[in-house]
């Protein structure tokens, strides 16, 4: 990210200092993870010391501090979900990619995250895929869903990898 | 849109609206809400704007998106106006057909109708559904009718006429004599009386005060918040309005959880329609009143719902609680009065004031007046939103609107509250729905999160569902809290793999009641409710999954077994190919092969139950 | 002044202070470890609780963040109380078994048994450190990161902590002594933040006596002549 990039996002919060919420919002959004350059330089511009910046980067689930995966793999965890067996996908998932959640696979693939309600109660267990809902889950269903974001055959080599 | 600058002109405006609208035309109204979003709406709505652009009658037809209409168990939903005709679990390939059968030519299309889950009996219109007909929805009713988008259609259905009465025809101290004798309780949980706080924000020190809409709807299972803000915002930010007169701010904030991206657009919709018409910003109506409202978003911290955290969180701090020994209405955000509400608080606000506290007080009981929107979920017939008035019973909740419990398994508790409340059980049932009966009964009214539980679902399990989730959330500044939470959630990890001793039920007794006494907020201090609730009712579970090993739901996967029935087994290999761990041996049955019926490798399984969704004819027997 | 009682001893303290400030000035004893008198009351540990009457109701609370009300009724060892207190007491010692303050106060509240696994920590994420840090020298070194269970104290980036001046104030503060400071030849090390600095020679008599970054960080706050800090304090009276 070039500073001027980082200036786009301060001013457009006329550089507040208690905006620093959402100018680490817009970074992580742009980015997909927030890269310690970028912290302190934001840190100096808005003049916040870089130990309270990290603080918040590390409070606040909405922020990563490493690159996240191409694909973020959600399972809500709220309870109507929860009581109709979503933690079940969670584990079938690591089963299968290898990973926990918060853990990106080693191909960079798929980055798993839970959260706890996505307000899709109805159609619970719910696994959201970049954003993309597929309702009425069970751990039957999870390779066919994964299957459908995995890298290119020609990319096969990659993928294996991912599995470890 | 041209400024409005007073109350005569609005008025002029909202008959300019209203005339332009044929009430007999034919409207099609789909629900856009998230609910309906994960269940393919967009896609029906992109099928039935293909229709109307293709057939010359098209054009006669107003193709509305609404927010969410709450029935979100049907959904997609297609409600067609004028005469309210209800279709549910539409397709896109329905469209057509809706079209020119039912908008055209009347007819109805039997099969997507709502039918009576006993009776078979199908119900044409929107009002008779049973999952309706009980509910009380004042303030969740215009969901199903409005474009959230659209400011002309909230003043067409009567919005913003609350606003110029409140300003021109009432005072500040009038407006809040009206709230307080309505007695309107916080809907965030708390339940603390609004008119109450909002006087001691009034009489606070200070010229520049703030209120805050709390949109940060954390409890997991809960999302009545998140369908008002996307699906009626207005409702809320004329709450707001009223509420800032009433107090004497000038700057307000609605502060939405990152995780609600669509609310944050709609309110930020809301907002500059409102502005760009003078209802909001300088001179409101001509009334001299300035006020502005600005959006914070949330980072993804359930303790930020807290309204200390909350306020630390706007001024752009880690969300924190402090000692609320000096209240926020004295010194809140940057130090100044500061009265925080929450979402659904808000809506009400328009509501009373129109029609007057006393006939808001008719509704409900002595000590919770007007309505609660749920979330109804969990192990239900008719998951989705309701709005019920104070009172009504939980068996009225759950089986007359929620339609019982699915697959006619047996009812066995319902939690409120979310992670700070607690469980009901069956034998309470019958407990009216109200701030102060719920917390007699161990639980609370909480956010309105209502979660419903039956015989497959493990009690230690819910408990420790939720210590986990508070131990995630916690911000761990204070020891009770963080080690509490983190202390009874090891404990209760250890009773769900069979590892807990009887010794430990007492332990946790003692350390819930250490963690609720000592924390410097409520996220500690209600934190041990789900586990004492549980306890209390449910206290047989624990000692059977301690003394017995034992989880009867078949929930906790330690203490489960799996076992293929060799006479059932009809030797498909799908277990085998399904397992996770290769711990299946048999042979696949074919044409040529004899085939040896599979068995499962205890030492190898590792309980994740694939086999057991595999197999089609029910060979598996989990214990 | 702001009359009230303590265990039925009336006393008095200045408008804004905190009841455990007036409690320790009054020669009553109250258990704590996240409290200090240069920095402002946080209220993490949460040991220090006693039960305030006040309009009738009860309440547990910590004392280091209720402010003096007139007419208030403080009792600092009910047996509410005390039960309190060790519960908390247990669950830092359950925390950091090692500590050889944690387990001299347990002694004295009377916790005899630690109920639940022992963990391996030092830190009691009381905080004091980095509110002396940030609140008394600016220097802005250290701050929790993370929340919940995952909190910790520490340096951004988990690295060396770059803005330390290596004061040892914190090694100072720390009330169960983790933090650790060592000094050879010309440089001080601050152990936990993994920070080394060289040390600042006196012109005059050739002992180091601050650390090079700490002497040009208040050469560069401080108003005094560019040359004051060349010379130790020694030499210069």
């Amino acid at each position: 990210m070039n500073p001027s990039e980082i200036d786009t996002i301060i001013e457009r919060y006329e550089a507040r200092e208690s905006a620093i919420l959402a100018i680490l919002q817009d970074i992580q959004a742009k980015e997909k993870y927030l890269p310690k350059e970028v912290l302190e330089q934001v840190g100096q511009r808005l003049h916040i010391p870089i130990n309270k910046i990290y603080r918040i980067a590390t409070f606040y689930r909405a922020f990563s501090l490493t690159p996240r995966g191409r694909h973020e793999v959600c399972v809500c965890l709220g309870t109507a979900c929860h009581v109709r067996g979503a933690q079940r996908i969670v584990y079938q998932i690591g089963i299968e990619l290898g990973i926990r959640q918060g853990e990106t696979t080693k191909d960079r693939n798929f980055t798993l995250e839970t959260v706890n309600c996505l307000g899709v109660c109805a159609s619970g267990p719910i696994l959201a895929v970049d954003g993309e809902y597929f309702g009425n889950m069970s751990p039957i269903k999870v390779e066919g869903v994964l299957k459908k974001f995995q890298p290119d055959p020609s990319d096969q080599k990659e993928a294996s990898n991912g599995k470890d | 849109m041209e400024r409005i600058n007073s109350p005569q002109t609005l008025e002029e405006f909202r008959q300019a609206v209203i005339s332009k609208r044929d009430p007999n035309q034919a409207v099609i109204t789909i629900c856009t809400g998230t609910g309906c979003h994960a269940s393919g709406c967009h896609q029906v709505v992109a099928a039935f704007k293909k229709v109307l652009s293709e057939h010359p009658e098209g054009k006669r037809v107003n193709l509305r998106m609404t927010g969410c209409h709450g029935f979100c168990e049907k959904g997609p939903l297609v409600v067609l106006h004028p005469k309210k005709i209800l279709y549910q679990k539409v397709k896109p390939e329905n469209a057509q057909e809706i079209f020119e059968e039912t908008v055209l030519k009347g007819e109805i299309i039997d099969s997507l109708l709502y039918a009576h889950p006993t009776t078979g009996e199908k119900i044409v219109h929107e009002d008779e559904v049973p999952f309706y007909k009980k509910q009380m929805r004042i303030i969740f009713g215009n969901n199903g009718s409005i474009d959230p988008a659209s400011i002309e259609d909230y003043i067409a259905v009567g919005g913003y006429r609350a606003l110029p009465k409140a300003l021109l025809s009432m005072t500040p101290e009038a407006i809040i004599k009206e709230v307080k004798e309505a007695n309107l309780r916080g809907r965030g949980g708390g339940g603390f009386p609004a008119g109450v706080k909002w006087e001691s924000c009034r009489k606070a020190h200070g010229d520049t005060k703030h209120v805050i809409c709390n949109a940060d709807e954390g409890d997991p299972g809960a999302y009545m918040d998140r369908s008002l803000l996307e699906g009626n915002p207005h409702s809320v930010l004329e709450g707001m309005i009223i509420g800032a007169f009433a107090i004497g701010s000038h700057e307000g904030y609605v502060y939405v959880r990152n995780e609600y991206p669509l609310a944050v657009i709609n309110i930020g919709i809301a907002i500059q329609q409102a502005k760009d018409l003078g209802l909001l910003g300088k001179n409101i109506l001509g009334s001299g009143f300035d006020f502005d409202v600005k959006i914070s978003r949330g980072g993804g911290a359930f303790v930020c719902g807290e309204s200390s955290a909350l306020v630390a969180s706007v001024a752009g701090d880690v969300g924190e609680p402090r000692a609320k020994h000096i209240h926020l209405v004295e010194s809140g955000l940057w130090d100044r009065p500061t009265n925080l509400n929450n979402v659904e608080t808000w809506a009400n606000v328009p509501v009373i004031i129109l029609n007057g506290a006393k006939w808001y007080a008719g509704i409900g009981t002595e000590g919770s007046k007007g309505t609660k929107i749920f979330s109804l979920v969990g192990k239900v017939n008719n998951t989705g939103l309701v709005e019920v008035p104070m009172g009504i019973t939980l068996r009225e909740i759950v089986y007359e609107i929620g339609g019982g419990i699915p697959g006619g398994k047996k009812f066995k508790a319902v939690q409120t509250g979310g992670p700070s409340g607690g469980c009901i059980p069956e034998s309470l049932i019958d407990l009216t729905v109200d701030f102060d009966r719920l917390t007699e009964a161990g639980s609370m009214m909480g956010s309105g999160g209502m979660i419903v539980m039956d015989e497959s679902t493990c009690m230690v399990d819910v408990a420790k569902y939720f210590m986990n989730f508070l131990k995630d959330e916690s911000c761990g500044k204070c020891t009770s809290c963080r080690e509490g939470t983190k202390r009874m959630h090891e404990i209760l990890t250890d009773i769900s793999e069979g590892k807990g001793t009887i010794d430990q039920i007492d332990l946790l007794g003692e350390l819930g009641w250490a963690t609720a006494e000592a924390s410097l907020c409520q996220l500690g201090g209600t934190a041990s409710n789900p586990v004492l609730s549980t306890l209390r009712y449910f206290r047989k579970e624990y000692e059977d999954h301690i003394l017995n090993k034992r989880c009867l739901a078949k929930v906790c996967r330690s203490l489960l077994t799996y076992r293929i029935l060799s006479e059932a087994c009809k030797m498909c290999g799908a277990c085998a190919k399904a397992c996770s761990a290769d711990a299946i041996i048999g042979k696949k049955k074919s044409k040529k092969v004899e085939g040896i019926p599979y068995k499962i490798d205890a030492e190898k399984c590792i309980k994740c139950g694939m086999c057991f969704e595999s197999c089609k004819f029910g060979a598996v027997e989990v214990q | 002044m702001i009359p009230f009682v303590i265990d039925g001893q009336p006393v008095e303290g200045k408008e804004e202070s905190n009841l455990l400030q007036v409690a320790l000035d009054a020669g009553i004893e109250i258990p704590n470890l996240c409290y200090n008198e240069s920095v402002k009351p946080y209220g993490a540990c949460r040991l220090c609780l006693v039960e305030v009457v006040r309009n009738k109701r009860s309440r547990l609370t910590a004392s280091c963040t209720y402010p003096v009300q007139p007419g208030i009724e403080v009792h600092t060892r009910t047996d509410k109380v005390l039960r309190a207190r060790r519960m908390m007491m247990e669950l830092l010692l359950a925390m950091c078994p090692g500590d050889q303050r944690l387990q001299e106060m347990a002694k004295e509240m009377g916790v005899k048994e630690v109920r639940f696994k022992k963990g391996d920590k030092d830190c009691i994420l009381c905080g004091l450190c980095a509110r002396v840090c940030d609140e008394v020298v600016g220097a802005h070194a250290i701050q929790f990161y993370s929340r919940g269970d995952r909190r910790e104290m520490g340096a951004p980036f988990a690295g060396e902590a770059m803005n330390c001046i290596a004061c040892g104030a914190c090694v100072i503060v720390c009330p169960v002594n983790v933090i650790g400071m060592e000094e050879k030849a010309d440089e001080r090390t601050i152990t936990r933040w993994k920070r080394t600095l060289k040390m600042k020679q006196c012109k005059v008599c050739g002992n180091t006596f601050a650390p090079w970054f700490q002497v040009e960080n208040f050469r560069e706050k401080a108003n005094l002549p560019k040359d004051f800090f060349d010379v130790c304090y020694t030499c210069r009276s």
